[in-house]
């Protein structure tokens, strides 16, 4: 028994670990097309048909690059950085059911890695810890670029922590429990939480939604990479793996955001059956597009007007939600 | 056409200022503008317009090597040399005002009295590293003999970059095919040039 939870946890792990390392790879392909087609372009066409090999031709490169450490930069904390980005945000991921639970050969699997009783807590957390990544990349590189972009991601992450977990909070009281499969369940029998108690739920959602843009770092909130201010930001210094380390959290984490939406607050993956999982994924695709569309469309907003929403809009609402959640719920 | 549209340049009457309101200063204002800009979804403005684009799929890429932008007839390229459409000869007369008026020195020319007496190009190279294709060589030439052309790609893998004049010149087939195309820009005759052009008295 023991084993057989340690062999299946294992290679979940590293299902989890290749599939969305090659999603981060396909995910810049979509984005290139998306940001192309919505700009009248028509994006990476050379390499393979339509271009589809371009992230296999970018993976060669970032592999086979050479990694430079700058002369003045702290070099282990330097060193260290992309993988902390990276590695949150896979870790974060243990928590999350991408695909209810099914069976084949007749053993029964259960799509995510552990089932802790505290999952959201937990991915929120994990997440939070990724903001290390930029922050000591950023300090280490010994770049004014990169101690601006660390500076604004210190500041983006730990105000917009404050955010995501207010607007959490109200769901969580509704449904009792922080597990992810436990949200499930419970929108499956009371509806999607977007239409629950009276908007209450849609206005966590729209909040929780902000908040991941700011999180992942995306374009109405991407200051803390902002290619035309401040270069690569934290990114600057970085070449080759590491930096491709770096892109592959961002993804990563764009993708598990992604997961982590409808599976909070439309319904997940409904009853567990083969359309429920379709539809999970389906859900998933919409959110991962949209951190595209917005992309093509939004402008970048101020690092002090990002505060201002931060603390002055966004956090009183969720407050606000809280407390009437509270009061509807009495 | 009139030169009207261009020799007015007294545009007044069609600008007009652009309508901007003050910039609130009380607080209760200041929270007004922020419930009204919120609320007026201008943010899926934006976003309708990029999906419109997104489906309307009206590309504007110019997949270069395979498909090049067409270029006008006065594009100032890659020099060429023209011949004569009566006896297919060279046009250069060798006067080395072309050597002279090259800004950039890049024009090199050397001449000498050939078996019939007469002046003929002996040495003639661009050096393209040099050129800055501002077209004054095409301008002053008075034979309209070194003219540009319309080649633009001239990578090259060193700087000094010279083209000679046989390079420029004119193939003879392409004037036997009788394919040989004038140059429009810097230097070219206007248009109907004989109809205004007037007599030198004989007494200068
Ligand atoms: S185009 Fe200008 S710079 Fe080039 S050869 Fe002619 S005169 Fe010289
Ligand atoms: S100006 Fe014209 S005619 Fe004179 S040398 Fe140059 S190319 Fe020949």
């Amino acid at each position: 028994m023991e084993v057989a939870y340690l062999i299946e946890t294992v290679i979940k792990v590293v299902v989890v670990l290749l599939v969305f390392s090659a999603l981060a790879g396909i995910g810049t392909y979509f984005e290139r097309k998306v940001l192309a087609f919505m700009q009248r372009r028509l994006g990476p066409m050379n390499v393979g048909p339509y271009g589809m090999l371009q992230f296999g031709a970018d993976a060669i490169k970032l592999f086979t690059k050479e990694d430079i450490i700058p002369s003045n930069v702290v070099a282990p904390i330097f060193k260290i950085a992309p993988v902390i980005t990276a590695a949150t945000a896979f870790i974060a991921a243990a928590a999350i059911p991408f695909l209810p639970e099914f069976t084949i050969f007749g053993y029964t699997v259960h799509p995510i890695v552990s089932d802790i009783n505290i999952g959201i807590l937990y991915i929120l957390g994990v997440m939070g810890v990724g903001l290390y990544g930029p922050l000591l990349g950023g300090m280490a590189s010994a770049n004014k670029f990169s101690l601006l972009s660390a500076a604004r991601g210190a500041a983006v992450f730990i105000s917009y922590e404050v955010v995501t977990g207010l607007s959490i909070l109200a769901p969580i009281m509704m449904v009792g429990s922080l597990s992810l499969i436990d949200f499930n369940d419970y929108q499956l029998e009371n509806g999607w939480m977007i239409f629950n108690m009276y908007g209450v739920g849609f206005v966590a959602f729209i909040l929780f939604w902000i908040a991941g843009f700011a999180e992942t770092g995306r374009t109405p909130f991407h200051l803390i990479a902002n290619d035309h201010e401040i270069i690569d930001g934290f990114g600057t210094e970085y070449s080759g793996m590491r930096w491709g380390l770096f892109f592959i959290g961002e993804y990563a984490n764009m993708f598990f955001i992604s997961f982590v939406i409808p599976l909070l607050f439309l319904g997940g993956y409904g009853d567990g059956s083969f359309l429920g999982a379709m539809a999970l994924l389906g859900k998933m695709s919409f959110f991962f597009f949209f951190f595209l569309w917005t992309r093509a469309a939004w402008p970048d907003v101020r690092p002090d007007q990002l505060m201002w929403l931060c603390w002055k809009v966004l956090m009183p609402i969720a407050v606000l939600n809280i407390l009437i959640a509270a009061i509807v719920m009495i | 056409m009139n030169n009207e549209a261009f020799n007015n340049r007294d545009v007044s009457d069609s600008y007009f200022l652009v309508d901007i309101e003050d910039y609130p200063t009380e607080p209760w204002d200041k929270f007004k503008r922020v419930i009204k800009r919120t609320f007026r979804i201008e943010l899926f403005v934006g976003l309708w317009v990029v999906i419109r684009e997104m489906f309307k799929f009206d590309i504007h890429t110019i997949s270069y090597p395979e498909e090049k932008m067409p270029i006008g007839p006065r594009y100032r390229a890659i020099h060429e040399m023209k011949r004569l459409w009566e006896s297919d000869t060279e046009r250069c007369i060798g006067c080395g005002l072309c050597e002279k008026i090259c800004i950039s020195n890049c024009i090199k020319i050397d001449t000498r009295i050939d078996e019939n007496s007469r002046k003929e190009v002996s040495e003639y190279s661009i050096n393209l590293g040099r050129c800055i294709f501002c077209g004054y060589c095409a301008e002053v030439c008075p034979e309209l003999a070194i003219t540009h052309g319309g080649r633009y790609e001239n990578a090259s893998d060193q700087r000094e970059h010279f083209l000679m004049y046989e390079d420029m010149l004119t193939p003879l087939d392409k004037m036997t095919a009788g394919t040989q195309v004038e140059f429009e820009g810097f230097g070219a005759i206007t248009p109907h040039e004989d109809e205004r052009v007037k007599k030198t008295p004989l007494a200068y």
